[in-house]
């Protein structure tokens, strides 16, 4: 599975992550984890574990405090901020464990949203949109406001909205947490397709249909992380 | 995968529809955000509107008398007791050749003899009607500067002048109380023991409107009768062209007396800037000061407003930030919206402004006058309120980490 010629596509080494406080709250224990082009990886665990925070660090929402994070062989530590911000709009989806709908703004116009900040034209954008809430089952509902849509049909326009920039790294924070079992299973079938067209894609999940779905699943609890299946993540 | 390694970009257009949309979103909230600007805006345009127009006003009506008058006043200078006249006899003549003068005549109220009055028949004769109607001596002209209407007859001139002839020109009302009706009989009235014909009667003037209640006999003639002026010293009355009273003024005194010069000044119209100054000063800085305030609270409502909603848009933030944005995107759509609520008020400011100055103008029959600079620059105003205000709170929103923004 690992290959030597090409990076990985995260790569964390002695990576540790605590909240300064008062009082300092340590998230994630220093821990070492390399995760390789087109791989499904679930992580799960306990509600404050720390899964947000390893999610939230892996999408360069926030700075490790210990270690070295190489994304695609990229040290982050060493990236501007305002690069940053460019690798987030380019490279990497979000779904977030709360949606982050812009309440005012249609579903369509919240997924067009996600190209906004890399110049997309305008009809370009509305022409991806729909394409892509039309693949998550939402063609019908593309011009409601978010107030007007069920949990479940918020949470795919949240999928929607990562899945349209087309990133290599989709990071998705719970996203079945608020579908029946029918839409849970068909949500996962996209992210299984999207897997075999080859987009690496890190799940956090307490689900364990979708935990099950992965070939990878990495178990964290008060802040350390396990693998259990290949040993390729092992506490330092 | 190296595709992202440029920058995130935002399209300016892009920028202006999501403030647009920023503001849109919550109607109510935007107009009362902006109501302070448009206070502002609006106070602003009423009154440099309406002191602009009632200075306009000023100006249409002094322009053309006032502004063309010049008065020379005889002093005498240091010689004041000895020389009672400065104006020499060719005084009329000497000044309707300085460069700008239309006409230009000296005069001096008389002081009758004890006893003498103005009557209309001859002492003794007891039917004739007495007139307490001041006696003034006129060069012709100061009957041409003046600018009278005659009702009957008309002026005398030059040639009576020299001729010391013995006639006068008086107002209607005068002529009434005397008895005068037609000049056709060639009616005299008497002034102590000297008859004087009446060769014209005035009832309006452009200047000088109490030569209306005057009785005007020539200078010559009330020289040789009454000698030189002994109350009040003589003044000379003179009509220039437009725009050449003040170097009518400068030059009068040695045009009529190149000896001594000194012997006169000369009284300029007032400078009607200073007369629109006066105008603008009293209310008009109070005004200001309080379309100031306006703004300054327009200000204080839109940073207020604009801190409250970053605060609100947190998570909005954290998601633009998540989707790519840089920082600088986050101030730039916050700037934006504060400077476009800005202009929004500026513009509606503006609107109202402009009302109550044509309002207030059609109430007062005026003629509404708004300098188009001032039109121009009022939305500017307002957007730059907008812009200053929403600095600090779109600095606030830019410094947000990304993470912190999400957690909310
Ligand atoms: N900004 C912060 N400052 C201090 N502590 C924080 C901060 N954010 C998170 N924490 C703490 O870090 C720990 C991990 O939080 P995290 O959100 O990663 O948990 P989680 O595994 O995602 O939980 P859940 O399943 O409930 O979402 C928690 O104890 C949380 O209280
Ligand atoms: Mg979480």
């Amino acid at each position: 599975m690992v290959h030597v010629d090409r990076p990985a596509v995260i790569a964390l080494e002695g990576v540790g992550l605590t909240y300064p406080g008062p009082p300092p709250v340590t998230a994630l224990r220093p821990c070492s984890l390399r995760i390789e082009q087109g791989e499904f990886v679930a992580v799960v665990g306990p509600s404050g574990s720390g899964k947000s925070s390893l999610l939230n660090m892996l999408g360069l929402l926030d700075n490790p405090t210990e270690g070295t994070y190489l994304l695609n062989g990229l040290d982050t530590s060493a990236v501007s901020d305002s690069r940053r911000a460019a690798l987030r709009g380019s490279h990497i989806g979000f779904v977030f464990q709360s949606f982050h709908l812009l309440p005012h703004r249609t579903a369509q116009e919240n997924v067009e949203l996600a190209m906004l900040y890399r110049r997309t034209p305008r009809r370009v954008r509305r022409r991806k949109a729909a394409e892509v809430l039309a693949r998550v089952g939402l063609a019908h509902r593309a011009h409601a406001l978010p107030t007007h849509l069920s949990g479940g049909e918020r949470q795919r326009v949240a999928v929607a909205r990562a899945l349209v920039g087309e990133p290599a790294l989709l990071l998705c924070d719970e996203p079945t947490g608020n579908l029946d079992s029918g839409n849970a299973a068909s949500l996962l079938d996209l992210l299984g397709r999207l897997h075999r067209e080859g987009m690496t894609i890190v799940v956090i999940t307490h689900d364990g249909q979708v935990a099950a779905r992965g070939r990878r699943t990495i178990t964290i609890r008060d802040g350390v992380l396990t693998e259990v299946d290949t040993g390729a993540a092992a506490p330092c | 995968m190296d595709r992202g390694a440029g920058r995130s970009r935002l399209a300016t257009r892009d920028l202006l529809s999501e403030a647009v949309a920023g503001i849109v979103q919550r109607p109510a909230r935007s107009v009362l955000t902006s109501l302070g600007t448009v206070l502002g805006v609006g106070a602003f345009i009423a009154v440099l509107g309406l002191t602009g127009t009632a200075a306009a006003q000023i100006d249409t009506r002094f322009n053309r008398l006032t502004a063309t008058e010049v008065t020379v006043e005889d002093t005498g200078g240091r010689d004041a007791d000895r020389v009672p006249l400065a104006f020499p006899r060719s005084a009329d003549a000497r000044m309707a050749r300085v460069n700008g003068v239309e006409a230009a005549g000296v005069y001096w109220k008389i002081r009758l003899a004890p006893g003498q009055s103005v009557r209309s028949s001859q002492v003794g004769n007891a039917n004739g009607a007495v007139s307490q109607t001041p006696v003034v001596a006129a060069s012709p002209g100061v009957l041409a500067a003046a600018g009278p209407h005659y009702v009957q007859g008309r002026g005398y001139n030059a040639f009576h002048e020299s001729h010391g002839d013995s006639v006068a020109v008086i107002g209607s009302a005068t002529a009434a109380r005397l008895g005068i009706l037609t000049l056709r009989t060639q009616p005299a009235i008497f002034i102590g023991d000297t008859a004087f014909t009446v060769v014209g009667i005035i009832d309006d003037v452009e200047r000088k409107p109490d030569l209306l209640l005057s009785i005007m006999i020539p200078r010559a003639s009330a020289e040789r009768i009454w000698g030189p002026p002994q109350d009040e010293r003589a003044k000379m009355l003179v009509s220039t062209d437009l725009g050449a009273a003040a170097q009518v003024a400068e030059e009068a005194a040695l045009a009529l007396r190149p000896d001594h010069p000194e012997y006169l000044r000369s009284i300029p119209p007032a400078d009607p800037k200073a007369l629109r100054n006066a105008v603008g000063n009293d209310l008009g800085q109070l005004f200001l000061l309080l379309a100031v305030v306006c703004l300054f609270i327009g200000a204080v409502g839109i940073a207020n407003t604009t801190l409250v909603a970053v605060m609100e848009r947190i998570g909005e933030i954290g998601l633009r930030r998540a989707l790519g944005a840089r920082s600088r995107h986050i101030t730039l759509q916050f700037l934006a919206e504060s400077a476009a609520l800005g202009l929004v008020g500026g513009v509606t400011g503006t609107s109202l402004g402009t009302a109550v100055v044509v309002g207030v103008s059609l109430q007062k029959e005026w003629t509404p006058v708004v300098d188009p600079l001032t039109l121009a620059a009022a939305p500017a105003l307002g957007l730059a309120t907008g812009l200053l205000a929403g600095l600090y709170p779109a600095w606030r929103a830019a410094r947000i980490p990304p993470v912190d923004a999400l957690r909310r």
